[in-house]
């Protein structure tokens, strides 16, 4: 029992995008963690609201961290689509971080709110300022946010807040809630320019 | 020598059974036994059961040797013992030979108390359901309600699920390795071939060999040969024998039939050595199991409610260069696991080693059975049925 406290305590403090998803998602919830890496939103979920949750991840690596974290973990290539769920089958299907790593965005979005009631989107805001003035000054951005150089960087869809809008709207697919980030703490003005994390929750309006 | 982490010298038990046993078939075993070993101590609460299933050719000598100067220690050696994935520090581990095995349980060479005469041709014709329910009465035999996990690979995979099938109440996990819900027609042919080698050998006899004193080995030899090819990948064959010949010395062909690559020679050893120690009736009826095994079958093909009553949590583990029990159909089993709401984890391991990759000492995959394995809890005995 303490050492599940001991984990909520420590992760929110580290990550308070997790605090906003589990915001977003109601006890219980039935939830899809897509590219969930080692488990740490999962196990997050798991401790502070009981979701019961499975994770989809194609490394080998973080296979290993996310069942040593107890989390349910289905190795497979997010790019393939996600025909081993069905339709409607869970509540809620996350792709947190990984969206700008997608080959096929656009079918990923598609496929997320095909199987799950609702989605969360998270990813870097390519509109941030600090990535602006490095381009500005004539480089790619490099950050805490985009830690990869340009010609070594699992990224290949980075995109600004305002193309996501852009996005939702011709894809028929609804904004519930949009909240941006920079350093955990919520930006309202002028986002595009001052956030650096997109947090985004999704209906499909089809 | 044995190793450090050896579950050392072991020896084989035999559980009797008076009670007839009623097959699918239709068919009753008046009476017959199961040979088994054991690894580890069964804890207090008999929680810590860990059955394993062995696939087509295997038996109930999964580890550890049966002398000191042993040159093979048993089939899963590189899996179970102190300190191992499959950890007999933490676990009580059970290996049988199935029902119509040639190892030492009722099998179609025991003699048929009626007759007095080997079964042969008129052993019944079993099914995974069968040895799963014939396993179950092996578990009341130990004394254990509730089995901690049953493991299998291949046609123990198979024998993993149908646990979870039958008997929900009774198992808390199923690892079901390099296995598939059913054959596909490409499949069924492979085990086809493999029979009509045996059934057309002239010393098959319908069966009946054991009376006149022969064995059919020309058909089981390459009914075996056929096997090996179908359990290695092309690449794990090409990097283990390519086409290097036999006789290297200048590279001279011989220009008849004799051995001629290194690839004929290893599978002439390989079915030499399995017809001598294996019986064809066990051969026949194991490909005939797994061909019948088909859970969904009265579920209109529908593998998601065939496991509606199930209540385990899986492990399912496939291979990528497995093509006879491909990472397709460990998919199929893991859709429907998901279907259900059930608790499953499923690693697609990359390997070379074709569907034999199951049977490996490959790190990752053997990490993912610890890892597994570790999160198994041998002290709560309650079911949880959904994540």
């Amino acid at each position: 029992m303490n050492q599940s406290v001991q984990i909520n305590a420590d992760l929110t403090a580290f990550r308070h995008d997790f605090a906003i998803i589990a915001s977003w998602l109601p006890f219980g919830a039935k939830v899809l963690d897509l590219g969930c890496g080692d488990g740490t939103l999962l196990q997050y979920l798991k401790a502070s609201l009981e979701v019961r949750g499975y994770g989809v991840e194609k490394d080998d690596a973080n296979w290993l961290a996310g069942m040593s974290r107890g989390v349910n973990i289905i190795q497979m290539d997010l790019e393939a689509g996600l025909s081993g769920f069905e339709d409607q089958s869970f509540d809620t299907v996350i792709l947190s971080q990984t969206l700008q790593a997608m080959h096929n965005t656009e079918k990923i979005v598609q496929e997320m709110l095909r199987v799950g009631r609702e989605a969360i989107v998270t990813f870097p805001n390519f509109g941030y300022w600090r990535n602006r003035y490095q381009i500005l000054g004539g480089r790619m951005p490099v950050s805490e946010d985009l830690p990869y150089q340009w010609y070594d960087t699992p990224n290949v869809h980075l995109c600004t807040i305002n193309d996501f809008d852009q996005f939702c709207t011709n894809s028929h697919i609804q904004i519930k809630e949009r909240l941006v980030l920079t350093n955990n703490s919520p930006v309202t003005f002028l986002p595009n320019l001052f956030g650096s994390l997109a947090m985004y929750r999704l209906k499909s309006n089809l | 020598m044995l190793e450090n982490n050896s579950v050392g010298l072991v020896a084989p038990q035999t559980a009797h059974f008076d009670t007839p046993l009623t097959l699918k078939s239709g068919a009753v075993l008046p009476q017959f036994d199961l040979v088994f070993e054991t690894y580890g101590q069964l804890n207090a609460d008999k929680s810590n059961a860990v059955l394993i299933c062995h696939a087509l050719s295997g038996n109930h000598h999964v580890a550890g040797k049966y002398h000191e100067s042993d040159k093979n220690p048993g089939w899963w050696d590189n899996l179970v013992g102190p300190d191992k994935p499959l950890d007999t520090n933490k676990f009580f581990v059970i290996g049988l030979n199935n029902l119509g095995g040639c190892h030492g349980s009722t099998g179609a060479s025991s003699i048929n108390p009626a007759t007095q005469q080997p079964w042969g041709s008129t052993f019944p014709v079993l099914t995974v359901e069968d040895w799963v329910n014939s396993q179950a009465l092996l578990a009341d035999y130990l004394g254990i309600e509730q089995l901690a996990a049953v493991v299998g690979g291949s046609l123990g995979g198979m024998q993993a699920l149908q646990w979870t099938l039958s008997y929900p109440d009774r198992v808390k996990h199923g690892l079901v390795i390099a296995s598939a819900p059913n054959l596909t027609a490409q499949n069924i042919a492979f085990n086809e071939v493999a029979r009509q080698a045996i059934i057309t050998d002239p010393e098959f006899h319908n069966g009946d060999y054991y009376a006149h004193g022969v064995v059919p080995r020309r058909g089981l030899r390459i009914a075996r040969m056929l096997g090996h090819i179908t359990y290695l990948s092309d690449d794990a064959m090409g990097a283990k024998f390519g086409r290097t010949l036999k006789n290297k010395v200048g590279n001279q062909l011989q220009y008849n039939f004799d051995v001629e690559f290194e690839m004929e020679s290893y599978l002439r050893y390989q079915g030499d050595k399995f017809a001598g120690e294996f019986d064809a009736n066990t051969y026949l009826r194991m490909t005939r199991a797994l061909d019948y095994f088909d859970p969904a079958l009265n579920y209109d093909g529908d593998l998601s409610k065939a496991l509606a009553n199930v209540k385990a949590q899986f492990l399912v583990v496939s291979f990528t260069s497995d093509w006879r029990f491909s990472p397709a159909r460990s998919r199929e089993i893991v859709k429907a696991l998901l279907d259900n709401e059930l608790t499953v984890s499923y690693a697609e391991v990359t390997a070379a080693h074709g569907h034999d990759a199951f049977l490996m000492p490959d790190p990752h995959y053997h990490a993912i059975l610890r890892s597994y394995l570790n999160k198994i809890d041998v002290n709560n005995t309650k079911l949880r049925g959904v994540v």
